[in-house]
C-alpha cells in the first residue's frame, strides 16, 4: 500500500532532519521525504499530519509484556495496543516471564504470538542464566537463533561473580550483548525506597546508592575483563552515572538507559506511601533526578526507556513495602520525553533521538530512522494536545502509574508499523 | 523543602478536624494538646468504683491486629470498654508467604459488619493510611482508623501517652532537653516521639544510638534543625530532663547490626551511673516491654526516676481521649 503522510513537520533524529515535509511510503518502506511524490507514486491512502510531528516510531528498551505466564497482569494484545497508542513500534522485553525466557521454544512462541501486523516489533531479551537463578548459563546461541537480541537478568542479580564472569565471556564469544541492572543483592535486601530522608521519615527500609555503585563497579570491571558489550539498564543515581562516564572515558564499551519516570519524580513523590511510586530501582533524591536529566541530555545516558511494568490492582493495592514494584509506561514514554525536552530546552530532534535512533543503536538494529528504504515504523503526534492520564484512557492492562491524574502534553495520532496503520486516534 | 505542609494530611478533614489518627507528623499542636487535655479527666475514671463512661455506647470498635501484640491491644480494649464501646478483637496472622484475603478485602468485610472504628496494628509501614484511604475512596469515611503501630512508621498513641507523661511530670515542653536512646532505625515509637516533641516546642531533642541503629538523614527527619545525634550515651544524657529508652529486639543481632546484647548494654544500656549525668530530677521512660540488662538496668527501671508504669496508666486515658475525639463524643 502506498501512503502519503502530508502537511506534517518531519523530525528524523538519526539525520538531524527537522523540517516541514511529506513522507511517502510504499510496501511497508519509506520511499522518500519531500514536497512532491517520487515519480510514479500514486497514494492509495493519505494521513493528514497538519499540526503534528512525524517521527520514527519509538524504540523502547524495556517493556514487560507479561507473556508467557503472567497474563493476569497483562496480555500481548493489551500491551501491544498500549505500545501502538504510545507510538512505540519496536521494543525489547525482559526475560522475567513465568517461566523465564530461558528456552528457545518459549522465545519462538512469543515471537510467533507477536507476529500480527498491528503489533510492534518485539525483541526478546533472553535469560542470561537458567531460570534467572544465576547458576547455569542458558543456551545463548540457540536462544539468539530463536530471536533473542541480547541476554539479561531483568532486575535479578547474578550473585555469584564467577558465574557472571563466565556468562560475559561466553556472550562475548558470540558477540552477544549483555543487559543488566546494577543492584547489589545484599545491599538492596529488603530495600523498598531510596535510603534517604523520606524512607527515614516514613519508616521504610532504605536501598542505598551504594547498592547501585558497588554492583556497577563489579559489572564494569568484568566488562573490561571480558570485552563483552554491556548495556546497563535503568540507572538511578548521580554517582552511578559518574562511574559509567569514567568507564567510558577509560575505553570500556558500555551503554546505559534510564526509565522515563526517573526524570520527573524523586523520593518526595512517595508522599503518603503512594504504591505507584514503589519502583525498582527506587526513586532517588532530587539531586540524582537532576543528574539523570542532565546525563540524558548530554549523552552520558544513551537512551530513555519506559520500563513498562503492568501490575494488577491486587498486587499494587497493598502497604508500600508489600506492593509489587513497577509502573505502566508504554503510553507515557513520548509525553514524558517531551516534558523533559521542554523543561531542558532541548531541540526536538535531539530529545527524540533518545527514544528512537539511540535505543536502536543499543539494540544494533536499523530501526528509529526515516531514511529512504527504512521500514515504515512511524509515529505521528500532536505535540500540543494535552490529555489526562486515567485508568479509562490507558490501554495497557496495568493501570499503575504515578502519573495517574496528571495532564501530559503530546498525543499520538497515528502509529504505523511496517506501513500498517496500528493506531489511529480520532479524538483530533 | 517542607514536605509536611506540601502534602495533604490524610487524618484531618477539610475543617482541620481529626478523623483518623495515623501519625503525629504534621499534626497541629492544638490537636495534640487537645488530646492531652481531653485525656486528663479520663485518668480519674480509673479511680472510680464504676470505671465506665457512656461516650461510645453502641459503637463497635474493631481491634485489627495483623501483628502480635498483647499489651497495646489490651490497652486499646480497656480504653474502648471504659468508653462503653463494643470491642471485637481480631488477630490476623499474616506472612508474606501465606496467600489469602488481601488487606483491603479484610477491611471491606469488617466494614460490612458496621464497624465504627478500626484500631490497626500492621507490620508494614503505611498500612493504616492505606485502609483510611480505601475507606474514603469507597464512601465510608465515617469509619475512623486509629494506628496502633505500623511497621517502623508510627505509633501515634504511644507518642501521645509519652507526651502526656512528660507534661504530667514537667508541665512545660518549651524548656526541656529530651534524649531518645536506642534503636531509632526500627522504631515507630521513636518516630512518633520525635515529631511530637518537635511540634510541642521542645528546644533540645537528641537521639543516641550506634550508627547501625539510626536511619540515614535522621538529623533532618523532623526539620527545624533541632535534632542532635549522639553516639556516646554519656554525652547524650548530659543535662537532659527526660530519657526515653527504646526497646531493643533480639533479632537485631542476626542482621549484623550489633554484636551482642552484652556489648549493647555496655555502651547504650541505661545504668544509674550514666543516668547520673542527666538532671537530678530527670524522668526515665520506656514503651515496654523492657529488656532488663539490655537497654535498661533494673536499678534504673525500678528506681525513683522511672515513670514506666505511670506511662501504662496514662496510655489508657490517652487512648480513650483519641477514640472519644474521633467519634465526636
Amino acid at each position: 500500500m502506498r501512503i502519503r503522510v502530508k502537511n506534517g513537520r518531519v523530525v528524523d533524529p538519526a539525520r538531524c532532519f527537522d523540517s516541514a515535509a511529506d513522507l511517502f511510503i510504499a510496501d511497508g518502506r519509506i520511499v522518500s521525504l519531500g514536497d512532491t511524490p517520487p515519480a510514479g507514486f500514486v497514494a492509495e491512502g493519505t494521513i493528514d499530519a497538519t499540526g503534528c510531528i512525524v517521527c520514527p516510531g519509538l524504540v523502547d528498551l524495556s517493556a514487560r509484556l507479561r507473556e508467557p505466564g503472567l497474563e493476569y497482569k497483562a496480555t500481548l494484545e493489551s500491551e501491544m495496543a498500549a505500545a501502538a497508542a504510545g507510538g512505540v513500534t519496536t521494543l525489547a522485553c525482559p526475560p522475567d516471564t513465568d517461566p523465564p525466557l530461558d528456552e528457545p521454544g518459549l522465545v519462538e512462541m512469543l515471537r510467533h504470538r507477536a507476529r500480527l501486523p498491528e503489533f510492534a516489533n518485539v525483541h526478546p531479551v533472553g535469560a542470561l542464566t537458567v531460570a534467572l537463578a544465576g547458576q547455569r548459563l542458558t543456551e545463548m546461541a540457540e536462544l539468539a537463533e530463536a530471536g533473542c537480541i541480547a541476554f539479561g537478568q531483568a532486575n535479578i542479580a547474578v550473585v555469584d561473580t564467577q558465574v557472571l564472569l563466565r556468562a560475559m565471556q561466553y556472550a562475548a564469544t558470540f558477540g552477544f550483548s549483555v543487559w543488566l541492572q546494577a543492584q547489589d543483592p545484599y545491599l538492596a535486601r529488603g530495600g523498598v525506597a531510596h535510603d534517604g530522608e523520606v524512607a527515614a521519615r516514613l519508616g521504610l527500609t532504605g536501598m542505598p546508592v551504594v547498592a547501585e555503585t558497588i554492583a556497577l563497579a563489579t559489572l564494569l570491571h568484568l566488562a573490561r575483563e571480558t570485552g563483552v558489550r554491556l548495556h546497563l539498564q535503568r540507572i538511578s543515581s548521580a554517582a552511578g552515572l559518574e562511574m559509567i562516564r569514567a568507564a567510558r572515558a577509560a575505553g570500556i564499551a558500555v551503554t546505559c538507559d534510564v526509565a522515563a519516570h526517573q526524570l520527573h519524580l524523586c523520593e518526595n513523590d512517595i508522599g503518603w506511601f503512594d504504591p505507584h511510586c514503589r519502583l525498582d530501582p527506587p526513586l532517588r533524591s532530587s539531586v540524582d533526578r537532576d543528574a539523570l536529566r542532565a546525563g540524558l541530555a548530554d549523552g552520558g545516558i544513551d537512551a530513555l526507556c519506559s520500563d513498562h511494568t503492568p501490575v494488577d490492582d491486587d498486587a499494587k493495592q497493598a502497604p508500600f513495602a508489600e506492593a509489587e514494584p513497577g509502573a505502566t509506561g508504554l503510553e507515557l514514554l513520548l509525553p514524558l520525553t517531551l516534558r523533559w525536552a521542554a523543561e531542558m530546552k532541548l531541540p526536538l530532534a535531539k530529545a527524540l533521538a533518545r527514544v528512537t535512533s539511540d535505543p536502536a543503536r543499543v539494540l544494533g538494529i536499523p530501526a528509529g530512522s526515516l531514511a529512504p528504504g527504512a521500514a515504515a515504523d512511524i509515529c505521528v503526534f500532536d505535540p500540543e494536545a494535552t490529555f489526562r492520564v486515567s485508568r479509562e484512557t490507558l490501554r495497557s492492562q496495568g493501570k499503575n502509574t504515578p502519573f495517574l491524574g496528571h495532564a501530559l502534553k503530546g498525543r499520538v495520532r497515528y502509529t504505523l508499523i511496517d506501513g500498517h496503520l496500528a493506531h489511529h486516534d480520532d479524538m483530533a | 523543602m517542607n514536605l509536611v505542609t506540601s502534602r495533604p494530611s490524610p487524618q484531618l478533614n477539610a475543617n482541620g478536624e481529626l478523623i483518623h489518627l495515623i501519625t503525629l507528623e504534621g499534626l497541629p499542636r492544638e490537636i495534640i494538646t487537645g488530646i492531652l487535655d481531653r485525656a486528663a479527666p479520663f485518668t480519674e475514671i480509673a479511680e472510680r468504683e464504676v470505671k465506665k463512661v457512656p461516650l461510645l455506647r453502641g459503637k463497635s470498635v474493631f481491634n485489627l491486629f495483623f501483628e502480635n501484640s498483647t499489651r497495646t491491644r489490651t490497652t486499646f480494649e480497656i480504653a474502648a470498654k471504659r468508653l462503653s464501646a463494643d470491642v471485637i478483637n481480631l488477630n490476623i496472622n499474616t506472612s508474606s508467604t501465606a496467600k489469602g484475603e488481601t488487606l483491603l478485602d479484610t477491611v471491606d468485610n469488617l466494614a460490612a459488619m458496621q464497624a465504627d472504628m478500626f484500631v490497626v496494628r500492621h507490620a508494614s509501614s503505611g498500612a493504616p493510611y492505606l485502609i483510611a484511604q480505601h475507606l474514603a475512596s469507597t464512601g465510608r469515611e465515617h469509619i475512623h482508623v486509629v494506628n496502633a503501630g505500623d511497621g517502623r512508621h508510627a505509633h501515634p498513641t504511644q507518642g501521645l501517652l509519652d507526651m502526656y507523661t512528660i507534661r504530667h511530670y514537667k508541665q512545660d515542653f518549651t524548656g526541656l532537653a529530651v534524649a531518645v536512646v536506642g534503636d531509632v532505625l526500627h522504631s515507630r515509637v521513636a518516630r512518633s516521639q520525635l515529631h511530637a516533641l518537635a511540634t510541642l516546642g521542645v528546644p533540645d531533642i537528641r537521639v543516641v544510638a550506634p550508627k547501625t541503629l539510626l536511619p540515614s538523614g535522621v538529623e533532618r527527619m523532623i526539620g527545624s534543625g533541632r535534632l542532635r545525634v549522639f553516639h556516646d550515651l554519656r554525652e547524650g544524657l548530659k543535662g537532659v530532663d527526660v530519657v526515653m529508652t527504646l526497646r531493643l529486639q533480639n533479632e537485631r543481632m542476626l542482621g549484623a547490626l550489633l554484636p551482642s546484647p552484652q556489648e549493647y548494654f555496655k555502651s547504650y544500656g541505661l545504668t544509674p551511673e550514666k543516668l547520673a549525668l542527666a538532671k537530678p530530677d530527670a524522668i526515665v521512660m520506656h514503651p515496654g516491654p523492657m529488656n532488663r540488662g539490655v537497654e535498661i538496668d533494673s536499678a534504673v527501671a525500678d528506681g525513683r526516676q522511672a515513670v514506666i508504669l505511670p506511662q501504662v496508666t496514662f496510655g489508657i486515658a490517652v487512648r480513650m481521649a483519641v477514640m472519644a475525639m474521633l467519634a465526636g463524643a
